[in-house]
């Protein structure tokens, strides 16, 4: 039950076929990387456990905790505690990050109950000294004018600051100067434990270094071709995907 | 640290709360319809002067003389049916100084509307009008001792003729527009305030502009006149209930701003969505003086308001700041009005427009600079924010500028709240309205800020609340 279970799910975009029978479960306090070539459906697979409007399920199942996500809305879905670290995260203008963080919050309390906004901004404030963020930044609009690194940065304090039970990430590395890519590592480590998951999402092996998973799984058109331990990442590196989709060998 | 969610319960205000009106009995009701008979009417229960009939009866002249601007402005002008339009409603009850002595539906309408809580709290003396006259007026006696006069124009016009009559029209003459003059001819409650040199009224005055009766017609007319050195802030609300008819809401308010003072005046308008809200408001800054509207446009059918400043005095200064919302079936036509007329005066128009749904927004600017003069200085910035393909945004900035000596600089932007902002925010948990609700007021909250405390938390719920229901 205490898992973010993916059951042979198919979708797609505009008529385009992307997930095709995709399974993968990611038990509570296990750490599992997806890695794949461009245009294999990571990204895809992302936006569809989110619960993008783009993206249309054609059939199987994402549970989280036994409950299915796919009946879901996107906030509904976050709520029950699927969070997603964006490749891209939007900019909101005039909307400050310690505003937004808030209202998420808020959010997730009953009806008539109102967040601590001394506490609130006491957990904000150590938290983003742990990444490394200047106090500033809470009166900043959210990711407006915000370097690829900061963009980053923020998506982990999100992150922290919502606690949720299972998050994926998507290619959190990508833009990232090697520093700036230990700080986001750091933030997701410390977040690990027995009540958490994590779905790491990148195209190379340079974050799993930092992050280092229990499970690696590679995705290839649409379908999850290899899973293996750690040292997957390291083979994947040095051979390359070719080596594995030529054969498609072996099903997790 | 911002802390604004507490305080949010302390003013609440929606459409919904203020949807509701009591059957009252009218004493003074002038009838269906407009003619000199109206005016004779009006001008009958106010016992007024003869020289104020005849201002009325050639405004009434000048309203039929003139066309209705739909050659610029909108066709739905054209619904407004001045033949079933009541000119003038009234108890025939003297404003009342203490609200006990207020007759109890115009009380619980004040009540239900929060007006006698917020005068305790902050404001330094409040007009409450209901339907055309005020129902209770009274400023506080620290603020009456040094020499503040705040009274409805009736009062203004019998105890304070001599100042009254200086100003009376001279910042909008009757036949500026159409219905300016139509104002001028019927008009009934509004403001007098004077405030003596050097006084600096330290909190505000507010008036509270209250709709009750159906096929109704309100004009009030204020004018406030701020001695040399003096500073006001004022601020005016006003609701109406929905009916299925059209009210009309047509006023004019001009300020005067002697050498060195300060006005502000701060409105929010939340009519029901039946109501024609047709307002010319303009004010005179003398040398050095400052004129600044605040002026937020949530509610009515069709707002068609320009405020406007006339720098007429060296050093002057004149801003607006308008923030406007258009839901589906509204249009929203707002905008400003820079009238350089000294060396080295200084304006500023600072617009921001959301339109959702159908509604629609207008942003109409002047900015006017002759040539003869120098060093003058204005920026204009409107932005849009849309919400949704089928809303529609206009801007039609006028600057003129002759002369080489002068600084100007406008800027406009249109915007949209994304697909993928909105889909970003729902994966923080945020449902689709608190998401909207959050660009929007993140759009405004530069302006918003402007706005007395109290005020820009009202606005915020006003906005989260016309969120609600227009999405999803």
């Amino acid at each position: 039950m205490s898992t973010l279970e993916i059951k042979n799910l198919h979708a797609s975009v505009n008529g385009t076929d992307i997930l095709k029978g995709l399974t993968l479960s990611v038990p509570k306090g296990e750490v599992h990387a997806i890695m794949g070539p461009n245009g294999s459906g990571k990204s895809t697979l992302a936006k569809v456990m989110a619960g993008h409007q783009d993206y249309e399920v054609g059939s199987g199942d994402v549970l989280l905790d036994g409950k299915s996500l796919l009946e879901m809305d996107v906030d509904e879905r976050a709520r029950e505690g699927l969070f997603l670290a964006f490749q891209y995260p939007a900019e909101i203008p005039g909307v400050s990050n310690a505003n937004f963080l808030r209202a998420a919050r808020q959010a997730r309390l009953p009806d008539g109950e109102e967040i601590d906004a001394v506490a609130f901004y006491q957990e904000m404030y150590e938290k983003m000294a742990k990444l490394g963020m200047d106090k500033k930044f809470t009166g900043r609009s959210v990711n407006e004018g915000f370097s690829g690194g900061e963009k980053k940065r923020n998506e982990v304090l999100q992150m922290m600051m919502l606690e949720p039970k299972y998050a994926v990430l998507d290619e959190t590395d990508s833009g990232l100067d090697i520093d700036a890519l230990k700080i986001v590592a750091e933030g997701v480590n410390a977040m690990r434990s027995e009540e958490r998951g994590f779905l790491v999402i990148t195209h190379y092996q340079r974050l799993l270094e930092y992050i280092v998973p229990d499970y690696v799984h590679v995705l290839n058109e649409g379908r999850i071709i290899r899973s293996g331990p750690k040292e997957l990442a390291l083979e994947l590196e040095e051979k390359g995907y070719d080596w594995l989709k030529e054969g498609e060998l072996v099903k997790s | 640290m911002s802390t604004d969610s507490n305080s949010g319960n302390m003013i609440e205000i929606d459409r919904e709360e203020s949807n509701f009106h009591y059957d009252v009995e009218y004493k003074h009701d002038a009838g269906m319809g407009l003619s000199e008979d109206t005016i004779d009417y009006i001008a009958n229960v106010k016992g007024e002067d003869q020289w104020i009939t005849d201002f009325r009866k050639k405004a009434l002249r000048v309203f039929h003389e003139k066309k209705m601007p739909t050659h610029w402005a909108s066709e739905d002008l054209n619904s407004i049916n001045f033949d079933e339009i009541r000119y003038y409603l009234s108890d025939g009850e003297a404003p009342k100084r203490s609200w006990d002595d207020v007759p109890n539906e115009m009380k619980e309408t004040f009540e239900r509307l929060g007006i006698p809580e917020k005068e305790r709290k902050f404001l330094a003396g409040v007009e409450a009008q209901f339907d055309s006259e005020a129902a209770y007026s009274n400023v506080k006696d620290a603020v009456a001792e040094q020499g503040v006069i705040f009274v409805n124009s009736s009062e203004g016009l019998a105890e304070h003729a001599d100042i009254f009559r200086k100003w009376f029209g001279k910042v909008i003459p009757t036949g500026d527009n159409k219905f300016s003059a139509l104002n001028s001819a019927v008009f009934s409650g509004g403001s007098f305030i004077y405030v003596p040199p050097g006084v600096k009224v330290k909190h505000p005055l507010q008036a509270y502009f209250r709709i009750n009766a159906e096929q109704f017609g309100q004009f009030e007319r204020t004018l406030i006149i701020v001695d040399e050195g003096a500073e006001l802030t004022y601020m005016e609300g006003c609701t109406a209930p929905k009916f299925e008819t059209t009210t009309l809401h047509s006023a004019v308010v001009e300020l005067v701003a002697m050498k060195d003072a300060k006005i502000q005046y701060i409105t929010v308008q939340n009519w029901s969505a039946n109501v024609f809200n047709l307002v010319t408001k303009r004010g005179l800054a003398h040398e050095n003086a400052e004129v600044r509207w605040i002026d937020c446009n949530i509610g009515s059918r069709l707002t068609m308001k320009y405020p406007g400043v006339v720098m007429k005095g060296e050093g002057a200064r004149g801003e607006v700041i308008s923030i406007a919302l258009a839901n589906d079936g509204q249009h929203q036509d707002t905008g400003a009005k820079m009238i350089h007329a000294a060396d080295n005066t200084t304006s500023n128009v600072v617009s921001k427009s959301i339109s959702v749904g159908e509604g629609r927004s207008t942003y109409r600017g002047q900015v006017h600079i002759p040539k003869h003069l120098k060093g003058c200085k204005n920026n204009t910035e409107c932005d849009a924010l849309l919400i949704n393909s089928k809303s529609r945004t206009d801007t039609y900035p006028a600057i003129t500028v002759r002369g080489n000596k002068h600084s100007t600089q406008h800027e406009a932007s249109v915007s949209q709240v994304s697909e993928e902002q909105i889909f970003y925010m729902k994966q923080r948990g945020l449902s689709e309205t608190e998401a909207m609700s959050l660009s929007v007021n993140g759009f405004v909250n530069d302006l918003v800020r402007e706005f007395p405390m109290e005020y820009s938390v009202e606005l915020k719920r006003l906005i989260e609340l016309e969120m609600e229901g227009s999405v999803g």
